[in-house]
């Protein structure tokens, strides 16, 4: 009976054989560890934003006078409201978290390198997309944080030389940042750009699947096949690696549970404290700082003393990622052989993103400028330093098989 | 169906113009999508200048006015202040007013029309915070200026005619938004004298 109904369907679309070529008879190499978690978690998370999402545009007024009640109505008399946007918010900053190790773990295992450089373009395109969607959902409450963060983060676009001024009135609709801006940047929050991301998502995933997997050592599997035609070091997706990303599910939804039920607002660096009082146009909070998946970037753009510059060294700190598959000329994918002087490296620009991340969460004295500015330097060296010494980096020899 | 030879040039060529034919349709129906981000007819009127009674002001003191949704001061400067203005050049960006931040009846050293008067946008050249008006207590900020504006976001400060101190993100001076004295006692904000 159920072959007879598989059968009628694969007859019309190709379904079963969709299914073999992408979860099935996906072969994946054999020797992921935990970093290979975050992406799938990054898929959990996805979907938990798309579905409170829905739900809480169902109780949101999208208007300056009424957006910042209703979310409290969603909070107080919304039956489990406040569940649904504390997972909608916690979720924003899970997805940050996981977005930023799955990045960490294609820099330390290479996997941005030649075949996966498209792969790489999709994943950062993603990030972008990402950020644009954080910084629109964050105005949604019309809080203090909100409307003074908005604020901010528009008047950046008028740094643009000629057409700035006029560019930051379009984006916002209006001569401040108002209902008009509000309500657009709700329509692109819950349509526009979820649409945009999905297919992104897709791409990622089609990319992926086209080129296989990266692995922990760096080794092409796809380059040691047995008589059938399958990787040596493959196994299928399934079951091996879905019942893998279950174990990860369930660490992660252990601490994603507990900061969301004991810490939503995870100490002030996920729901900010000016933003329980409602915006005010009129009234500036003291200490204006972004949400702290921004913050790293946000240092940058304070740290360099003219606004034109700033905005564009806070463009190229994004902007380089974009290139990475071309300023690593090294053809060693894997940290495991490659040179002492990659392994500094990789540690320095770790080192450089958190510090500079904890040095844009927190007010500007002209000590900590300074380290921010030193901390940018080390930031962009990564890049220039990686440039250099790739060409004739000093590697062990890469084995044939993975290890374990 | 006709046997005659493809004829290759006359099907690029028609490729080439329906393509064309159909960017240029594609681009006019961008119009409407890109223009309808504009402010609308009613954020525009809620954008129309605003009267304001200065006779009330005392020495010293600042109100807010809200125009175009912007906090815009009104202060009136004492004397001593006024002279003050005279010694800071030499710690200023643009101690002249030579960036346009200003309409031209207000670029000169008190950047008013009438020095007693300052008017200005409250807000941050740097990224569009509102300062916070020191009238005493500015010395703690810039040493032997008793008044003057600071920014509690990035710690930009300005002196009492609205001109940045060096050393500090804000790039430029603050706004002198548009305005016109009715009479002795009325200033109309955001439009210059003539177009009323």
């Amino acid at each position: 009976m159920v072959k007879n109904i598989v059968d009628w369907i694969d007859a019309r679309i190709p379904m079963t054989a969709t299914y073999n070529r992408h979860v099935g008879q996906y072969a994946t190499p054999k020797n992921f560890n935990f970093w290979y978690f975050f992406g799938s978690l990054a898929l959990l998370v996805l979907v938990n934003q798309l579905l409170t999402g829905i739900w809480l545009t169902m109780n949101y007024v999208p208007t300056a006078e009424g957006a910042f009640a209703s979310v409290e109505y969603i909070m107080r008399d919304v039956e489990y409201g406040w569940l649904l946007r504390y997972m909608h918010s916690t979720g924003a900053s899970a997805f940050f978290v996981v977005i930023y190790l799955h990045m960490f773990r294609g820099l330390i295992y290479g996997s941005y390198q030649k075949p996966r450089e498209l792969l790489w373009l999709f994943g950062m395109l993603i990030f972008l997309v990402l950020m644009a969607e954080a910084f629109m959902g964050y105005l949604l409450p019309w809080g203090q944080m909100s409307y003074w963060g908005a604020q901010v983060i528009i008047s950046l676009f008028g740094a643009i030389p000629i057409i700035g001024d006029d560019l930051t009135l379009w984006i916002r609709g209006d001569y401040v940042v108002s209902g008009a801006t509000l309500n657009r940047f709700f329509a692109l929050h819950v349509i526009a750009l979820p649409l945009v991301l999905v297919v992104l998502v897709f791409l990622h995933l089609i990319a992926l699947h086209e080129v296989g997997s990266n692995n922990p050592d760096g080794v092409e599997i796809k380059q040691n096949k047995d008589e059938n035609g399958w990787p040596v070091d493959g196994i299928p997706f399934h079951p091996y690696y879905t019942v893998k990303d279950i174990m990860g599910v369930a660490g992660f939804l252990i601490v994603f549970c507990y900061v969301l039920f004991f810490m939503p607002e995870g100490g002030g660096y996920f729901l900010e404290k000016p933003n329980f009082e409602a915006a005010n146009p009129m009234k500036t909070p003291e200490h204006i700082a972004p949400v702290w998946y921004f913050t790293p970037f946000y240092a940058i753009l304070r740290a360099i003393p003219d606004k034109l510059l700033g905005v564009v060294g806070m463009g190229l700190a994004i902007g380089v990622l974009f290139v990475l598959p071309w300023l690593d000329r090294c053809r060693v994918k894997s940290i495991r052989y490659r040179g002492l002087i990659h392994k500094i490296n990789i540690a320095q620009f770790t080192v450089s993103f958190l510090v500079l991340g904890y040095l844009g969460a927190v007010p500007a004295t002209p000590e900590l400028t300074v380290a921010a500015r030193i901390f940018t330097f080390t930031y962009f060296a990564f890049f220039v330093a990686l440039w250099v010494y790739s060409k004739n980096e000093k590697t062990k020899p890469v084995p044939t098989r993975v290890t374990h | 169906m006709s046997n005659a030879p493809v004829d290759t040039g006359r099907r690029r060529f028609l490729t080439a113009a329906t393509a064309v034919v159909g960017g240029a349709g594609a681009a006019a129906v961008a119009v409407p999508f890109i223009k309808s981000w504009n402010p609308s007819a009613k954020a525009k009127a809620a954008g129309a200048p605003v009267e304001v009674n200065i006779n009330k002001v005392e020495p010293g003191q600042l109100i807010r006015v809200e125009w175009r949704g912007k906090p815009v001061w009104v202060v009136r400067r004492t004397e001593t202040v006024l002279n003050e203005l005279e010694k800071l050049d030499g710690q200023l960006r643009d101690p002249a007013s030579q960036e346009e931040q200003q309409p031209d009846y207000a670029k000169n050293p008190a950047r008013s029309i009438k020095p007693e008067f300052f008017i200005a946008v409250g807000i941050c050249t740097h990224l569009g915070c509102s300062p916070t008006y020191l009238p005493d207590s500015f010395g703690e900020q810039v040493e032997g200026v008793t008044a003057g504006f600071f920014c509690p976001c990035h710690g930009s400060k300005f002196d009492m005619a609205g001109r940045v101190f060096q050393g500090v993100p804000a790039p430029l001076n603050l706004v002198i938004p548009p305005h016109q004295y009715l009479d002795d006692n009325t200033v109309l904000i955001g439009v210059d004298k003539g177009e009323a």
